[in-house]
């Protein structure tokens, strides 16, 4: 059965239609492994057991009829408790909408459920996606598989930790500065944000809405490729949804596979590295990224340096944005028709009960974000904050027109250091925004972006990420370089990065 | 507390009036402005709701292009420009009835601007100037339960319908008006009445004022005479009929007079107008510390109608109320003063489809502009609202003209319709208001009548048959008016010579 476990999961629908096993098993192992090793993981914040035997029941029931969904049918997964699911809590990582449970799926979760994809349960995540550590959940952190005594990442650590302790095969994160990508280079796992567009923000429970996407947390390109198709595409209820057919994305994947990248330009962003950038940059995230470059360049790419100068205002851009559209977005949590509620006494206003429950509801992190975005859109200040930031995104979006006349895809270490200790960062809110420096430019252009795992850092031997950045649309291109240089890496290791994370305690794998 | 007033006379000698309204229109699509929500009026509270009209967390609107192509057609209708490129904002404050506590409007890029629309008044062209036309949602709708005024105040709870949350508003703005002196109330009348009409000309929205689907905001202020500059505004909200916009602007301007006579400052704030004492009184203060926060709504791309959309949409436009006008007052062969009247009470449209349910134009008028006109003073309601339809009065006429009623029964029909005793046969049939056809009846009562004035009689014996009217009169207070007056002279004539 811990074969089950480790098997990827195109592995796993091979198996499914070699009849080698069933969803009702996979999904049992894949529980069963959730109760032995989430309880020191966290991972999850609710895990629906029943409903996802279920479903994989069903699964099983079409496959004996010859009626599958999808290619994906019966392989289970985990979902971001960002994304409304009809039935199923839906929290946010939040104490404001504990107890929430959706009327409606968000249009990802149908779609997996239109596939036939068994939902194991919600994971955690830093409250409202804020954050990269996971430490801002209400309710209490994730721990990264390979050091629990570490930050999974954030704010989608909770299926990045999920993916990489093999609680899940396969996970759905958001991506609104790096919150797929982020936590897939400390976890060792792969993280794709699609294009802005790409996939339907409907059900989402919006961050910035002009940032936020969802995508694939996996343990393989490939993985993320078969995921990516099938909850990508054109939806009518996102009216911010491109409406054009996905490239061919498992198509892709299966071609860098054969490591062959001839022809291809490779950007190196000297804002995005320890060269030209802002930040600390850690010296063995460093190496592994230069190895990474150097098999590429063996695989046939052609590397040119590219600078993007108005990178290095991103950060401060973003930190504009984000708080704004979210001052908004938060402000519907007034405990008039959902979640929490507090009477501050007899007798209290609307008024009253509002304030109440948002200052119990609502964590430092969300708090201090809709001061911040509050003021920004504030008359007077609009201007100079708000107004400039938009400007500032579309010269970032010029930088990243002109680096890509110049390359077919940008690439950087995903995050500037590996997994650092919890609580080591709370206090400094400036020291977690750093860990985005390098993710959060893809957000303000709308572009896609993946993270690979590219191997440990000689100096705490945690894992480090490769980032690879493509132009919109062009999402097939993330996943032809992603699965080149994962074959390349894999090669080298002799086996997949997460062989050598440590066995969990109450863990068989 | 009741306010000092001065005179209206007496506030033009001293100031001229700027005005600005506002009106919203809930237009009348199938289906709410960002979700699929039906939009019919009076269903069962939150009934027709769903996670985006609820503000349900990441629900996401989507755009009704029906909406926009109303928006586009007014914007049309009002000579404005259409945007080529627009976006939605969000207006962030929060309320318990506004389900996001935003709500999804336009801001600084609306669909429709500068714009105008010329008014009539005593015969008199006053040009408004429209400042823009914008797409917005409506709200819920508060409900407080446990007080005495139905106000918040001193309510025990309330309770929120969201069944209005999303209907799609379209709010059109004036530049202020200026000029108007001391017609300025029925200006503003005028306005809101002529945009009424095209609105219903559109087909657009149903536009009834007192169902809340024409909503007017009336800004006043007041400037020393002559001087150029615009004063301190107010702005009483929700004024929900013609004549209270009239005098809501005629309140507002003896107050402010009031006001700056006693040396003291006009406050900005939002007022509200009480339908049933006349007055407003101050609502909250609003000033431009307000701060709404506006910023592009992120969930939707940016609205940008072809021309060639925006061209075949004009052609859709209905005839120009002005031109229309003068096209039904020569075809009703109305004095230019009768038209006047018409339009002043807000009656064209009732009188004429009482007209083309086959009444002559002259009957039409007179029941409108007379007796029901009356009836809706009494009632403080526009001629349009009251309980009687163009096709109710086309069939008392029809009783009238087959001489079945008279004048005087028929205005008792009208008690009966506004009563809401049914229709005008039944009515008629209920209350017994027939005109008597018994000759037998007739006869005695007229004998009776002769028995009773010899001295008239002999007159008319005499060949004086001008005193014939007496007698009529004697019998028909007998039948307690429900003879047929024509009859009973016949009746008369016949037996005295």
């Amino acid at each position: 059965m811990g074969d089950w476990l480790r098997s990827t999961a195109a592995e796993l629908a091979d198996a499914l239609a070699a009849g080698e096993t069933t969803s009702v098993e996979v999904t049992r192992a894949y529980l069963d492994r959730i109760a032995a090793v989430d309880p020191a993981v966290h991972a999850f914040l609710h895990v629906d057991a029943d409903g996802a035997l279920a479903q994989a029941a069903a699964s099983d029931e079409r496959r004996a009829a010859g009626t599958l969904l999808s290619p994906l049918d019966g392989v289970p997964i985990a979902v971001k408790d960002v994304l409304t699911t009809a039935g199923l809590p839906t929290t946010c990582g939040s104490r404001i909408l504990e107890g929430w449970v959706p009327p409606y799926d968000a249009t990802v979760v149908r779609r997996l459920r239109e596939a036939g994809l068994p939902i194991l349960g919600k994971t955690n995540m830093d409250e409202f996606a804020m954050g990269s550590s996971t430490e801002h959940s209400a309710y209490g952190p994730t721990h990264n598989p390979w050091d629990l005594d570490r930050i999974p990442g954030g704010s989608g650590g909770g299926s990045a930790a999920a993916v990489a302790a093999f609680e899940a095969p396969l996970a759905i994160g958001t991506d609104t500065g790096g919150s797929i990508r982020q936590p897939g280079a400390v976890t060792g796992t792969v993280g794709v944000k699609p294009t802005y567009g790409g996939v339907s923000r409907y059900g989402l429970v919006a961050l910035a809405n002009s940032l936020d996407q969802a995508g694939p947390v996996t343990r393989t390109v490939l993985d993320a490729a078969l995921l990516h198709e099938v909850i990508g595409g054109h939806d009518p209820l996102d009216s911010t949804s491109i409406d054009q057919p996905l490239p061919a994305l498992v198509e892709a994947a299966r071609q860098g596979a054969t490591g062959d990248l001839s022809g291809l330009r490779i950007g190196v962003v000297t804002e995005l590295s320890a060269t030209g950038g802002q930040g600390g940059w850690q010296s063995g995230v460093m190496s592994r990224f230069q190895e990474s470059v150097d098999l590429l360049v063996e695989a046939g790419a052609e590397v040119v340096e590219v600078s993007c100068p108005t990178f290095v205002h991103a950060l401060a851009t973003y930190y504009l944005i984000l708080p704004a559209e979210a001052s908004s977005n938060l402000a519907k949590f007034d405990a008039m028709r959902y979640g929490l509620r507090v009477w501050p006494e007899e007798g209290a206003s609307a008024e009253d009960v509002m304030r109440a429950t948002r200052d119990a509801g609502f964590g430092d992190e969300v708090k201090r974000r809709i001061i911040l975005g509050t003021y920004a859109l504030s008359s007077g200040y609009y201007d100079a904050y708000y107004g400039q930031a938009q400007k500032v995104r579309t010269l970032i979006a010029r930088d990243f027109d002109a680096a890509f006349e110049k390359a077919d895809v940008l690439v950087s270490p995903t995050a500037p250091t590996t997994a650092f200790r919890l609580g080591e960062k709370l206090d400094d809110p400036i020291a977690m925004y750093l860990n985005d420096l390098a993710t959060i430019p893809a957000n303000l252009a709308g572009v896609p972006g993946i993270s690979v795992p590219s191997g440990l850092a000689d100096e705490d031997g945690l894992p480090t990420g490769f980032q690879v950045l493509a132009p919109a649309l062009a999402d097939d291109r993330l996943y032809r370089v992603g699965a080149a240089l994962e074959a390349a890496l894999t090669a080298r290791w002799g086996g997949p990065l997460l062989d050598r994370a440590p066995a969990l305690e109450g863990g068989a794998a | 507390m009741s306010e000092t007033l001065v005179p209206f006379d007496e506030v033009l000698e001293a100031y001229d009036p700027a005005m600005g309204l506002e009106v919203h229109v809930e237009l009348n699509t199938a289906s709410k402005m960002f979700c699929g929500c039906p939009t019919e009026f009076g269903a069962e509270p939150n009934t027709q709701v769903c996670p985006t009209c609820l503000g349900l967390p990441g629900a996401m609107p989507v755009v009704n292009r029906r909406a926009v192509e109303s928006a586009i057609r007014i914007g049309l209708a009002l000579n404005c420009e259409i945007a080529e490129w627009c976006r939605f904002a969000r207006k962030n404050y929060f309320y318990p009835d506004m389900p996001k506590n935003f709500q999804t409007s336009q801001y600084d890029e609306p669909i429709c601007f500068e714009g105008h629309m010329d008014v009539e008044v005593d015969g008199e062209t006053f040009r408004v100037e429209i400042e823009r036309a914008h797409m917005e949602e409506d709200t819920g709708k508060s409900l407080h339960v446990g007080g005495a005024t139905g106000r918040i105040h001193g309510a025990d709870h309330s309770l929120v319908d969201y069944n209005r949350a999303g209907i799609p508003l379209i709010e059109i703005v004036t530049k202020p008006i200026l000029g108007a002196g001391a017609k300025a109330p029925e200006v503003a009348r005028a306005y809101v009445a002529q945009l009424r009409d095209l609105i219903v000309a559109l087909g657009v929205s149903d536009a009834r004022m007192d169902q809340g689907s024409i909503r007017a905001d009336v800004n006043l202020s007041l400037s020393p005479k002559g001087s150029g500059t615009l004063g301190t505004r107010t702005e009483t909200k929700n004024v929900n009929s013609l004549r209270s916009v009239e005098r809501a602007v005629r309140f507002e301007m003896s107050r402010h007079a009031a006001v700056l006579g006693r040396g003291e400052a006009i406050l900005q704030e939002t007022r509200h107008w009480h339908e049933d004492t006349g007055v407003t009184t101050s609502g909250r203060e609003k000033s431009d510390a307000e701060d709404y926060r506006y910023f592009p709504e992120p969930d939707l791309v940016p609205v940008a109608p072809s021309r060639e959309w925006v061209e075949e949409l004009r052609a859709t436009l209905p005839e120009n109320p002005t031109a229309r006008r003068a096209r039904l007052q020569a075809a009703w062969g109305f004095s230019d003063l009768e038209m006047r009247d018409t339009v002043g009470a807000g009656a064209l449209d009732v009188i004429e489809q009482t007209i083309a349910a086959g009444t002559s134009p002259q009957a039409a008028r007179k029941w409108w502009l007379g007796e029901l006109a009356r009836r809706a003073n009494e009632q403080g309601v526009d001629v349009p609202d009251l309980a009687v339809t163009p096709a109710d009065v086309a069939r008392v006429q029809a009783l009238v003209d087959e001489g079945s009623l008279n004048d005087k029964l028929a205005r008792q029909v009208f008690d009966g319709l506004l009563a809401g005793e049914g229709s005008p046969d039944e009515v008629v049939a209920a209350r017994g208001l027939a005109i008597v056809s018994d000759e037998g009846a007739l006869s005695a009562a007229v004998d009776a009548a002769i028995a009773a004035h010899p001295d008239v009689a002999d007159k008319i014996r005499d060949g004086k048959v001008a005193a014939a009217g007496a007698l009529i009169g004697a019998v028909m207070k007998e039948m307690r008016g429900q003879a047929d007056a024509g009859r009973v002279r016949e009746l008369i004539l016949e037996k005295l010579q």
